[in-house]
């Protein structure tokens, strides 16, 4: 399997506080790699940096064989990225925001590719109707629709779960697997559940204060560590010293 | 109450925008109205002949308004509906972003003008086409400081972020006395009058009043306001993209929508 993201001994400082202090990680094609780490450890830095929102301070970055640096317009078009912090226009219908949404990537059969994602994501009778009027669970599927308009190749989700029910979550989580599989791409998790992230990620990337402390698949890591899940190694981990320098 | 007192305190002394704020709008409108007083005081038979001027030159104000409000409202209200980010990791160029806000505050505008042009015929018989083929000048160089208005707070919201905001509301107002809307530029006092002969709006307003009250037409007045307005729009320009590096430097693209 290819690798689809590449990132080489990325640093970003902000003045004098160094928020990521030089990583080096890659995500392959068909695979979903989890970004674990308590607040402030530059998860959303890294991430930031990913989406070309960011410059980081050096290093380098490649999606799909291009460097970041350069190709910003090419990358994005290939990429996208869905957080509890961002949103669609509140006053817009479901179907206008897709439809500005695939205009502004490009999109060729628009309508079509609504329907496709209309029926996958369970949107058929949201589409008409209001953004800023549904329940958390259906913006969380009209952001994730909007998030896969482009077909893209690499996906970035922040806590993409975060504030839903039991059943919307598992419902998405299953979604993303199936998503996955079907369509090769890769993904990078930033969560702070880690049973989402047991169950999706066949590795996971541990960061604390701007560098990777650990890494490896969950199970490897709970034995690492002698704990009984992942939830322990993260606290064990968020609470230690850096292991990993 | 000192609690909620403290609340507002702490707000305020942590953003000088808001203190600017604080001190800014007494300030300009005892700017802007002086002059005005002062001018009618002196000559009282001014606008005698040609009542539709000072309307007139309202409704010119108006448009650069609006143009000006309409684009950073474009801007603001993808912040506030939280949209930023989606929009800046869209496959798009800063060239297009910024085509199509000014395409869309030229649309907004025109919905706000022509009921405004409309309503002054029957309300009080005044015609602003008595401009004649000059008006479209006149607008096209007010749309286009508007716009230029619009760019450099877009470019100041993505460098310091929302706290810009209220810059965003203010500047028209600023630039107002300079403008010299209502009056003709010799009743600003000397230095006043240095810093509007470097503005594009001086030169329309001169323009219009001139149209209108002498039945003359001044070119130069036009070739400066042109002038004035490739410079500024050139510098904004430059502006918006230099603030969009500082802004992915500083991480601005980020945060701003939380």
């Amino acid at each position: 399997m290819k690798n689809l993201v590449e990132v080489k001994n990325i640093k970003k400082n902000y003045g004098k506080n160094e928020a990521v202090k030089g990583i080096s990680f890659n995500i392959k094609e068909d695979e979903i790699l989890g970004l674990l780490g308590p607040n402030g450890s530059g998860k959303t830095t890294t991430i930031g940096m990913l989406l070309g929102l960011l410059k980081p301070t050096s290093g380098e970055i490649l999606i799909n064989g291009q460097k970041l640096e350069g190709n910003r317009i090419e990358i994005l078009e290939q990429i996208n990225f869905i957080s509890p912090y961002i949103e669609l226009p509140k006053k817009l219908t479901v179907k206008q925001n897709l439809t500005v949404y695939g205009k502004l990537y490009k999109i060729n059969n628009i309508n079509e590719r609504i329907e496709f994602l209309s029926e996958k994501l369970r949107l058929g009778g949201l589409l008409n109707g209001i953004t800023g009027e549904l329940s958390s669970g259906q913006k969380n599927r009209v952001s994730l629709a909007k998030a896969l308009i482009n077909e893209p190749k690499v996906l970035l989700l922040d806590e993409p779960t975060a504030s839903l029910d039991p059943e919307v979550g598992d419902f998405v989580r299953s979604f993303l697997e199936d998503y996955k599989k079907e369509k090769k791409i890769s993904i990078l998790l930033a969560s702070h559940n880690m049973n989402e992230v047991t169950r999706l990620c066949k590795s996971i990337l541990m960061m604390k204060d701007g560098i990777i402390i650990d890494k490896g698949n969950p199970e490897e890591l709970i034995n690492k560590h002698g704990r009984k899940n992942l939830e322990e190694v993260f606290l064990k981990l968020s609470r230690s010293k850096n292991e990993l320098n | 109450m000192y609690g909620l007192f403290l609340r507002h305190f702490y707000l305020i002394t942590r953003s000088f925008p808001r203190v600017l704020d604080l001190v800014y709008w007494p300030t300009i409108q005892i700017t802007l109205w002086g002059f005005i007083s002062n001018f009618f005081a002196t000559h009282t038979t001014y606008y005698n002949n040609a009542v539709g001027v000072i309307l007139t030159c309202a409704i010119l104000y108006d448009f650069l308004f609006r143009t000006s409000i309409g684009f950073n409202m474009l801007f603001l209200e993808e912040i506030w509906s939280r949209n930023f980010t989606n929009l800046f990791i869209a496959p798009m160029k800063i060239g297009e972003i910024l085509t199509s806000l000014v395409a869309t505050a030229l649309i907004r505008a025109l919905i706000g003008l022509i009921p405004a042009v409309l309503l002054t015929s029957p309300l009080f018989g005044i015609s602003i086409l008595d401009l004649g083929i000059f008006l479209f000048f006149l607008f096209l160089s007010l749309y286009l400081f508007g716009i230029t208005l619009g760019i450099l707070v877009s470019a100041g919201l993505l460098r310091y972020g929302p706290s810009f905001e209220n810059i965003a509301w203010s500047t028209m107002f600023l630039l107002a006395p300079f403008g010299c809307i209502y009056y003709p530029i010799e009743i600003l006092p000397e230095v006043f009058q240095k810093i509007a002969y470097l503005l594009p709006l001086v030169y329309i307003f001169e323009e219009a009043r001139n149209i209108l009250i002498n039945q003359t037409v001044d070119i130069q007045n036009i070739y400066y306001a042109f002038l004035w307005n490739g410079v500024y729009f050139v510098l904004s320009i430059v502006l918006f993209y230099y603030s969009f590096n500082v802004a992915k430097n500083k991480g601005t693209l980020i945060n701003m929508g939380e």
